[in-house]
């Protein structure tokens, strides 16, 4: 089975070596999921599989056989931008942007984990439904780093998209 | 046609506040930001080229040592492999900032741990990697005297400033303050990694680069590769952060073209984060003296300050840790004096404000100090201290907005007044206090071009090599002609980052906005001139507003008064004798709270307010978001930002980003921005100063005096990292 990219299936690489992340942008032609490390350490790279968030460069593309990968150019686009990217634009959750993308899909999906009652560390009641504090959402954010230093106005763009939740 | 100005004299014009659109200042979007939100902004190695082949740079393990000889038919029998590229024309080193000449070569000379040495070139990315790794090198290493520690070697003096008697001064004082700090060394840690993708036609090269400053870079590659400048383009549109680690080319730039050359193929180079860390510029580590002495009310009458950095062997840059000193507080003794340690580490050179990002928090240290020695509150110390003429020079500040910034910075920030003793709030494990810290940084302008074009359907377009690299370049340019040209932002599109379009400053040093916006400025008086000839009017006459032209009772249209026919305007500005005759700099406070846990030393921070006065705010959206980067910044200069050297051998331990530990999501509290406007006439011919550094300048000592007030720990070293944060605690 192909991997499929934002809804279009693409034949995995013959060599095993390449990286998630550099299949997307070197294969598949979606620069829009970032290099920034090629470690795991910076969270740049983040992409959802399968509805979760990864960091692409950890994972070897060939793993992911009939998988669904959705990048930051699947969740919106210029023309028609994702919630959670009009929100980054208004709040002004970005300077270079480099990080920008995987910022925006690890909020995205971050989101869904606290509705789905995952726990973090800034969790108190690990029995209760985790409540949406900003102290939750910096805790689950924190593996996507931004040298700009705009995290203050990326957690106010999550807020507004997660309403008076947050 | 050309509008030039150099500023000799203060503008006091303010053409800026009469001009009708109000577009200017206003805290609009950034005009790219759709682009950067929706992964479709295009940076260095994203440029698509048919057949580009990848590039990998082979570093060498060695401190000191010369390449004898590279096998390279070790690796081209492996798969993919096209070349290996060992040119004596590879760099070594990074180029510093505004150099416009070749970096050192050749490379095959080793200074550092870790310089690259050799390019290989393959069809993929995963084969020139594998093949990098397998490329044998033979080295004459020449490691066993090449110092490694700064401390352990005689230091060059740079030249002193010297006022009165500091000594003398220090021993008649009411209350004295001689303290020490260490600074550990800094990685710009931009978050795109380096790199380039070179195409070379036979006769020209082009070169798609993550750079600040096209202008210098194009000079430092063309002198680095013998080509003519003119044969040189750099297309940089996007770039993703600098933090002065690409004011400079770098060894991928030059590796990629020389590649691009020899094998007429787009050859693309992407450092590693390894080799950013390893081989890109660091802040140099610093040891630093302050000495204050002061009368019995707390007024200065003495100041030293005296600061050890470090670089390697020819390289003119020394951090510039007493930029600020020279101006910030007043004393008549002063006693001013740089030194620079040669050892073997890679360059040391600009990462975001150089100087007073490690020189002002620990002169704010040294205050927060003498104001417990005197009692006073330490903020009306710093206000009692604010000198009214320079206090080395006796030149008059062009204008300064620092005792605003205290007290409205404090007001906002809700500081309690009056004598401070630390331990004063306890919440279980955790002891609560406070700081405050000034914040200064120099300001500067460097020469620069914009052509600005009013199109006939009225519409604008403004062009230069001037970078974004995340400063809000894009919004700002355009709201300067916006506001000249009378039309809202949609109205002017803003071209940047290729050197094909006139010359801008770079971005670096926070000269960007005011320099690149003066050229706007000027290219727009220009073509408001003509606008006004074709309607035969007087220029002073003339209103712009909403795409109409307005003069006595009469509107008629841009577009209509350009009659189907485009002009344009290069705005030339270069720097003159109004930052000479004054004391020009942005100035700022910093209020910090944090939680110290008593058995663990962790800090904190809690809540940090900035209040910051930078000349003209061109956009507040950007302006505030450049002042968060810059706290956001002094959060980890003061808990965590340390290069470790191996002492044995040389290396950077910690060259990467979970080791050098930048400050993360849950590291970062809630964070205020004050902005107090003013115009600074001699600033720059749209009264702005800069901002992108300013918000790093001093924020560390509030945070620093803020661990005092909280637990009792003075601590003089940084980061204040909880293992020293505990050695200082006091026991009761």
């Amino acid at each position: 089975m192909p991997i499929t990219i934002n809804d279009t299936p693409h034949d995995l690489p013959d060599d095993p070596r390449v990286s998630l992340l550099d299949f997307l942008r070197s294969h598949a032609g979606l620069t829009g999921t970032k290099k920034g490390c090629d470690h795991g350490q910076c969270g740049a790279c983040t992409v959802l599989v399968n509805g979760v968030r990864i960091n692409s460069c950890l994972s070897l593309a060939v793993t992911h056989d009939g998988d669904e990968v959705t990048t930051i150019e699947g969740l919106g686009s210029p023309v028609s931008p994702s919630e959670m990217q009009q929100a980054f634009l208004r709040h002004d959750g970005f300077q270079c942007g480099y990080c920008t993308p995987g910022q925006i899909c690890s909020a995205t999906a971050m989101l869904k984990e606290i509705a789905a009652g995952w726990p973090s560390d800034a969790t108190d009641d690990l029995e209760a439904s985790p409540k949406l504090t900003g102290e939750e959402i910096r805790e689950r954010m924190s593996g996507n780093l931004c040298r700009c230093g705009a995290y203050a106005n990326i957690v106010a763009a999550i807020r507004d998209v997660a309403g008076e939740n947050a | 046609m050309s509008v030039h100005c150099k500023q000799d004299a203060p503008d006091e014009r303010n053409v800026l506040d009469s001009t009708k659109q109000g577009v200017l200042g206003e805290p609009l979007e950034r005009p790219e930001g759709l682009l950067k939100v929706t992964g479709t902004a295009t940076y260095a190695a994203e440029f698509d080229a048919e057949s580009c082949l990848e590039g990998v740079l082979v570093t060498l393990p060695v401190v000191r040592g010369t390449i004898t000889s590279i096998d390279r038919e070790s690796v081209l029998q492996m798969p993919g492999v096209v070349a290996v590229i060992t040119d004596e024309r590879l760099t070594g080193r990074a180029a510093q900032g505004m150099a416009g000449e070749a970096p050192f070569q050749p490379a095959q000379q080793v200074c550092y741990w870790g310089q690259p040495v050799a390019l290989v070139v393959a069809e993929s990315f995963e084969e020139a990697r594998d093949a990098a790794k397998h490329l044998s090198v033979e080295c004459n290493a020449d490691e066993g005297d090449a110092p490694l520690d700064p401390d352990t070697v005689e230091a060059e003096q740079r030249k002193p400033t010297k006022n009165g008697d500091l000594a003398h001064a220090m021993t008649q004082a009411a209350h004295s303050v001689d303290a020490t700090f260490t600074t550990d060394g800094h990685a710009s840690a931009a978050m795109e990694p380096h790199a380039a993708m070179a195409q070379w036609d036979g006769q020209s090269l082009t070169v798609h680069a993550s750079l600040q400053m096209l202008k210098f870079n194009r000079a430092e590659l063309a002198d680095s590769l013998n080509l003519k400048e003119k044969q040189v383009r750099l297309i940089a549109p996007y770039v993703g952060g600098g933090f002065g680690s690409k004011l400079g080319i770098s060894q991928e730039t030059v590796g990629a073209s020389l590649a691009a050359m020899k094998l007429g193929k787009p050859v693309r180079v992407v450092m590693s984060r390894q080799q950013v860390f390893q081989t890109i510029m660091r802040r140099s580590e610093t040891t630093q003296r302050v000495r204050l002495a002061a009368d019995s009310e707390g007024r200065l009458t003495g100041f030293g300050h005296e600061a050890r950095v470090s670089n390697l062997p020819g390289e003119e840059f020394a951090e510039p840790v007493l930029q600020s000193s020279q101006f910030l507080y007043g004393g008549d003794n002063r006693l001013l004096q740089l030194e620079v340690a040669r050892i073997h580490r890679m360059t040391a050179g600009s990462v975001r404000a150089p100087g007073e990002a490690v020189g002002v928090q620990t002169v704010e240290q040294a205050m927060d100090m003498l104001a417990e020695k005197a009692g006073i509150d330490p903020v009306e110390l710093r206000l009692r201290n604010i000198p009214e003429r320079h206090p080395a020079k006796d030149k008059p500040y062009s204008s300064r907005k620092l005792a605003e910034c205290l007290r409205e910075g404090a007001s906002a920030f809700g500081w309690k007044d009056g004598p401070r003793k630390p331990r004063h709030t306890r919440e279980g494990e955790w002891w609560i206090g406070s700081g405050v810290a000034s914040a200064a940084r120099i300001h500067a302008v460097v020469e620069a071009k914009a052509r600005v074009t009013l199109r006939p359907d009225g519409t604008a377009l403004v062009e230069t090599d001037m970078t974004d690299i995340g400063t809000g370049t894009y919004a700002i340019l355009g709201q300067v002609a916006g506001e000249m040209l009378g039309l809202s932002l949609d109205d002017v599109e803003v071209r940047l980052g290729d050197t094909d379009m006139p010359p801008g400053s770079g971005s670096g040093g926070s000269f960007g906005a005011s320099s690149c916006g003066s050229a706007v400025f000027l290219a727009c008086e220009g073509l408001r001139d003509t606008l006004a000839e074709k309607l035969g009017i007087e220029a002073s006459d003339l209103s712009l507003k909403d795409g109409f032209a307005l003069w006595e009772n009469e509107k008629k249209s841009i577009a209509e008064v350009l009659d189907g026919k485009a002009i344009e305007e290069i705005g030339h500005f270069e720097p003159g004798k109004s930052t000479e005759d004054y004391a020009v700099a942005s100035f700022g406070a910093f209020f910090a709270e944090v939680a110290v846990n008593h058995w663990t030393g962790e800090t904190r921070v809690r809540r940090m307010t900035g209040a910051f006065g930078f000349g003209r705010v061109l956009n507040a959206r950007t302006a505030r978001s450049q002042c968060l980067g810059g706290m956001t910044w002094c959060i980890g200069n003061a808990l965590t930002e340390s290069l470790l050297f191996d002492p044995t051998d040389g290396h950077l331990a910690n060259c990467d980003l979970a080791e050098y530990h930048v400050p993360v999501h849950r590291d970062v509290p809630d964070l205020e921005v004050v902005l107090l406007e003013e115009r600074d006439a001699a600033a720059s011919p749209i009264q702005a100063k800069g901002v992108g550094e300013l918000g790093l300048c001093g924020g560390a000592g509030a945070i620093a005096n803020a661990i005092y007030d909280a637990c009792g720990a003075r601590v003089f070293a940084y980061p204040m990292t909880p293992d020293r944060v505990l050695a200082a605690m006091p026991d009761k």
